[in-house]
């Protein structure tokens, strides 16, 4: 019974996450090093793969920084209600029960160039929608939560005893923070900003519906696959496709170092 | 520093926590707030180190209204019940953070923090983290860091209840020493009243958010000034109907007076013990306890039940026994008044000179 159990947990380990790697490093590998370095070195992989970026790096950085922000505030702030901050804590979470695609379309319905508010950005000159800042937008919502839900549960355990103390000792907010708060919070926030990079670097729905998949402007590294594969270009979709589970696993692997070093403190 | 608290109201929801308190310190003493758990102790340190709002009243820090300050400006070292040490930090740069926000030049930070750590003993230790040391060494640190600044006012949250009973009566002597030794106005708060009477100068008996009595722990013993001091320090039985005790006959002049009577109050013995056999009535044993100094007995007059201590080196009383038993006091109480009653016939009314 044992070992069927452990065959079967391994059978659905290996089927849903190891051979779709494979599979993609096969068909990535399908005309050798040559066919994979031509799929990436074409412009349009290029201009996608640094769209993904430049997303990828301005979306953690906001996210770090206001989800560390808010948690600070549904933990610790006083000057809010119990009813205001449980109802902040349930919307944190509105991104992981909302489907992506649902989540692209609702930023399209409120600032697309159609809306009162897309026209008004439009008009002093800031497309939103079918372009960048419609793509950080989407890529933004969808990670939301993620640093939130890292940080908050290890402010509360730690409390806010050493916080006080350090007050008493005549610190200001800000050296408590930096001084007291932050190194006991440091690797959750390492571990929320993997998991964030790791989510836009994957993030295809909201991202397909904001940005309009326009090749060389808004398409992005995923995006860019799902086109590769509808055009029937199996090598370069695989190709970018194993460079982005590359990175991913990569960053993975760093979480896990994160986590062991978190539990060292 | 000297202290005045003045209308001191706090309120949390619908829950009154600390009800119109008012006191004066005066500089250099150490207070203990003792009472109940959930009593409002610790909402009153809390609103003196500015870590809880006021809601009404005010607090004066040398005739100086502080309610708005922020804790960093009011010049006080406080003491965590948990100690809540930087736990990223060795003792060393938790003594020394209060210094370093403060700005002090290097080379003070380091003279005052070795002055310190030779000062709690904590000498070789330096180097070590807090989950690295023992409680009572952490309640050191802790107790360090919070003089390392040099506050004029120290207060203390529960500081020994996390320490096992043993370490603790030692950390008790040491912290009345360090303070004494120091001069600094301290106010720690407690549910022990073993430690607030061993420890303190002055004991303030809080009870439900309300200051019930402030003096020295032995006015307080002595002269309670409610039921529930009474009841609180000390160990005590309640008698209901006080009047059927002899030499408290007087008391059935006010009905509805209950007494309230202390282990130490009440004497067991043979007859031939007392010199005034008058005085004493006949009870019969009920239980005997061995508390490792002494014997704790338990006695039986009529219908009330009374305890009290008995030497070890005195003659063994068994239960069922009878004895004689004189209650030299008793404090009595009703719904308006209390007082303390002392056995009338313990004045001889015709002495006889032989």
């Amino acid at each position: 019974m044992r070992r069927l159990w452990i065959g079967l947990t391994v059978a659905v380990f290996g089927l849903l996450l190891v051979v779709p790697v494979i599979r993609i490093a096969m068909g990535a590998m399908n005309e050798g090093w040559s066919g994979f370095a031509k799929g990436l070195a074409r412009p349009e992989t290029l201009h996608a793969l640094f769209m993904t970026g430049v997303i990828v790096v301005i979306v953690t950085v906001v996210n770090t920084i206001f989800g560390v922000m808010l948690s600070l505030y549904l933990v610790r702030a006083t000057w809010l209600g119990k009813r205001i901050k449980q109802l902040l804590n349930s919307i944190v979470d509105l991104p992981f029960a909302v489907s992506p695609i649902i989540g692209g379309l609702m930023i399209v319905l409120l600032l697309g160039p159609e809306t009162a508010l897309g026209a008004l950005f439009n008009k002093a000159g800031i497309d939103i929608v079918y372009a960048l800042p419609g793509m950080i937008i989407a890529t933004l919502f969808v990670t939301f939560p993620l640093v939130v839900r890292e940080v908050m549960p290890v402010l509360q355990e730690i409390g806010n005893a050493q916080e006080e103390a350090a007050s008493t000792l005549g610190a200001s907010a800000w050296t408590t923070f930096w001084r007291v708060t932050w190194p006991s919070i440091q690797w959750s926030v390492v571990y929320g900003v993997v998991l964030t990079v790791a989510r836009a670097l994957g993030e295809f729905g909201a991202v397909l519906v904001v940005s309009g998949n326009i090749l060389f402007k808004t398409q992005t590294a995923t995006t860019l696959v799902y086109q590769d594969v509808e055009n029937f270009n199996l090598i370069s979709a695989n190709s970018i496709a194993l460079v982005l589970a590359a990175g991913s696993v990569t960053l993975l692997l760093i979480m896990e170092w994160a986590k062991s070093r978190r539990e060292v403190h | 520093m000297h202290i005045e608290v003045s209308g001191l109201n706090k309120k949390f929801g619908d829950f009154q926590a600390v009800k119109d308190v008012n006191f004066q310190i005066e500089k250099g003493q150490l207070i203990g707030l003792l009472g109940p758990s959930g009593g409002g102790k610790t909402s009153i340190l809390r609103m003196l180190a500015g870590l809880e709002s006021v809601d009404e009243g005010d607090i004066l820090f040398h005739g100086k209204r502080v309610n708005d300050l922020p804790p960093q400006e009011r010049g006080i070292g406080f003491v965590f019940q948990n100690y809540a040490l930087f736990k990223h930090m060795t003792v060393e740069e938790n003594i020394s953070f209060g210094l370093e926000v403060k700005k002090w030049p290097k080379a003070k930070i380091k003279a005052r923090v070795s002055e310190l750590v030779e000062l709690t003993g904590l000498s070789g230790l330096e180097k070590r983290y807090p989950h690295q040391l023992s409680g009572g060494q952490r309640q050191r640190v802790a107790f360090a860091r919070a003089l390392a600044p040099e506050p004029q006012l120290l207060l203390l949250d529960e500081p020994f209840a996390a320490i096992d009973a043993k370490i603790r009566h030692e950390l008790r002597s040491w912290l009345r020493d360090m303070i004494d030794r120091l001069g600094i106005t301290s106010i720690f708060v407690t549910h022990d009243q073993d430690e607030a009477i061993e420890v303190a100068d002055q004991i303030m008996i809080i009870n439900k958010g309300c200051l019930e009595q402030k003096g020295t722990p032995w006015e307080i013993y002595k002269n309670p000034q409610s039921p529930f001091v009474a009841g609180f320090i000390g160990e005590s039985t309640i008698v209901e109907d006080v009047s059927c005790l002899r030499g408290f006959e007087n008391a059935s002049v006010w009905p509805g007076t209950k007494a309230l009577i202390r282990p130490e109050y009440v004497e067991v013995g043979k007859a031939g013990d007392f010199k005034l056999l008058s005085a004493t009535e006949a009870g019969k044993v009920r239980h005997v306890h061995f508390r490792g100094s002494e014997w704790l007995v338990e006695v039986e007059i009529g219908s009330a039940r009374l305890v009290t201590y008995r030497s070890l080196e005195k003659a063994i009383v068994h239960p069922g026994d009878e004895v004689q038993v004189l209650i030299h006091r008793a404090y009595l109480f009703n719904d308006n008044d209390s007082w303390v009653m002392e056995n009338k016939l313990k004045e001889d009314p015709m002495p006889v000179h032989i």
